[in-house]
């Protein structure tokens, strides 16, 4: 099945992709941090069971202890997983949907952390799939809930509707032109945020950026969402303008056939190279200036992460050698 | 660039830390990165969320242990412990120690009111009786009154159904 990451959706000239992750735990079993492996798998076995009631073939029930240190960080790269969850083991465990749009990671932060991934800007549709799981889920167990103050999480940061709603974006023009320091403070005003698109106290890579909501109790999903649309759809507005102004430049032009040039050459890339100069073709892309499909450059950027160029190709362990196996990687794909 | 710890391979790790306001920056080869305990490339950068909050709670609630420590009865967490971790043991905990989670919680959302998604595991709305079904429960009880010779409740009752019945006429 086609992985929902290979496409491109609405706005996806800016937007790479959006994510809505709901936080749940079950109110009979301690959180996660203060349960033993004998608890966690009992969480893990029970949701299993209410998730494939239905004999569902489009999930996979995965255990973290199953997997390789290079498998589990792969999934990360590809926004699947949270980094942290990467590294558990035992009483950790993960449900994905055959198109990874669905993930849902048992003994996380807490019991369950349900995320639906949709390409370009989808809040409003992949919610709406993360509620009815969620719905599904809610009436077969009880959930840690109070009145007061909404669903109750390990951290007290996300009480209440304890959903995150975030939105990959690709701004190369504004970070270019110096703007995202001012954009974060203005966003977080708003009581939103940007951060590097690896996560948390991450550096932007390839001018990757994620913007997600803040505040979680006190404002309903619904609002959550419309507030967070709309200021996506201001930043694109405003990096369509900046990169429409900046293309117009000759040697800003020079720079992104001279990186295209670069990616269909090279034979060693490291990843920090090959996400500078992807960063510099896509805007090429979304500009018009290159025929290079969106979709295929998105697709580069997820397998080209170092876990999962080495967890697909034995060959590719040493860093050396997996910078060749990208250089030829994309060689391959751009000719 | 060398590793700063070996000194013979190429660092590949670039370690940025912010302690007491002084950024420390290091350069370790993987190695020794994942010998010093840098071996997650995910971690090790920026800032520990629990532990920010485990912050944020420690300044509000200065000196909190006098006395008997009060403990959650279903994981047995107190809630030093839950300061100091920055995580909150249970659902149950959020009930024990309510009145002293709520400030935080404000300082964090700015609200302390849920709005939003309701579980099934919410307790049913309390009922909101209307003006008509409060008077016919009264009347009820009134009568049950008469009927046990308790005439001073019944009278207070019924200046209660007057009262009422005078604020539906308005």
């Amino acid at each position: 099945m086609n992985k929902w990451y290979f496409e491109k959706g609405d706005q996806g000239d800016v937007v790479i992709s959006t994510r809505i992750r709901l936080a749940r735990n079950l109110d009979d079993f301690p959180f996660p941090a203060k349960l033993d492996i004998g608890g966690k798998n009992k969480v893990n076995s029970l949701i299993k069971s209410i998730l494939f009631e239905n004999d569902r073939k489009d999930f996979s029930y995965i255990e973290m202890k199953d997997l390789s240190r290079l498998q589990a960080v792969s999934l990360a790269e590809r926004h699947l997983i949270s980094p942290e969850f990467a590294s558990k083991k035992d009483g950790s465990a993960l449900v994905l949907s055959s198109d990874d749009s669905v993930s849902i990671m048992l003994c996380e932060e807490d019991h369950i952390r349900l995320q639906v991934m949709k390409s370009g800007l989808a809040l409003e549709e992949a919610y709406d799939i993360a509620d009815k799981l969620d719905s599904m889920i809610d009436g077969k167990v009880k959930y840690a809930f109070d009145e007061r103050i909404g669903y109750l999480t390990q951290c007290p940061t996300n009480l209440g509707t304890a959903m995150r709603a975030s939105v990959m974006l690709h701004l190369p023009a504004l970070t270019r032109c110096g703007q995202m320091t001012r954009l974060s403070n203005t966003v977080s005003k708003l009581g939103l945020t940007i951060r590097g698109a690896n996560g948390e106290g991450s550096q932007p890579r390839g001018d990757m950026y994620q913007i997600s909501n803040q505040i979680t109790l006190g404002i309903t999903e619904e609002t959550a969402i419309a507030n967070l649309k709309s200021i996506v759809l201001q930043l694109v507005a405003q990096e369509r303008a900046a990169a429409a102004e900046m293309v117009k430049n000759p040697a800003e032009e020079d720079k992104i056939f001279r990186a295209l040039g670069v990616l269909k050459n090279a034979r060693l890339l490291s990843t920090d190279e090959f996400m500078e100069l992807i960063s510099v073709v896509r805007l090429g892309a979304a500009r018009g200036l290159i025929d290079t499909p969106l979709e295929k450059i998105n697709e580069l950027i997820v397998n080209m992460q170092p876990a999962t160029i080495s967890a697909g190709n034995s060959e590719a362990s040493s860093p050396a050698a997996r910078d060749a196996a990208r250089a030829t990687a994309v060689r391959e794909a751009l000719a | 660039m060398l590793c700063q710890n070996c000194g013979k391979n190429e660092a590949t790790t670039h370690i940025k830390q912010i302690i007491n306001g002084d950024m420390a920056e290091s350069h370790l080869c993987s190695d020794c990165a994942s010998h010093l305990g840098y071996s997650d490339v995910f971690s090790g950068f920026g800032l520990n969320l629990s532990e920010l909050f485990g912050g944020f709670l420690g300044d509000m609630m200065p000196s909190i242990s006098a006395g008997k420590t009060q403990r959650c009865e279903k994981c047995g967490s107190s809630f030093d412990e839950i300061v100091h971790s920055g995580r909150v043991g249970c659902a149950d905990c959020y009930r024990t120690f309510y009145d002293k989670l709520l400030p935080s919680i404000q300082r964090i959302h700015g609200k302390i009111k849920h709005s939003g998604k309701v579980s099934t595991a919410a307790p049913a709305e309390p009922k909101i009786e209307t003006t008509e079904e409060k008077i016919e429960k009264l009347k009820t009880a009134m009568n049950d009154a008469v009927a046990k010779q308790d005439f001073e409740s019944a009278a207070k009752i019924r200046d209660e159904i007057k009262a009422l019945e005078g604020g539906e006429a308005k």
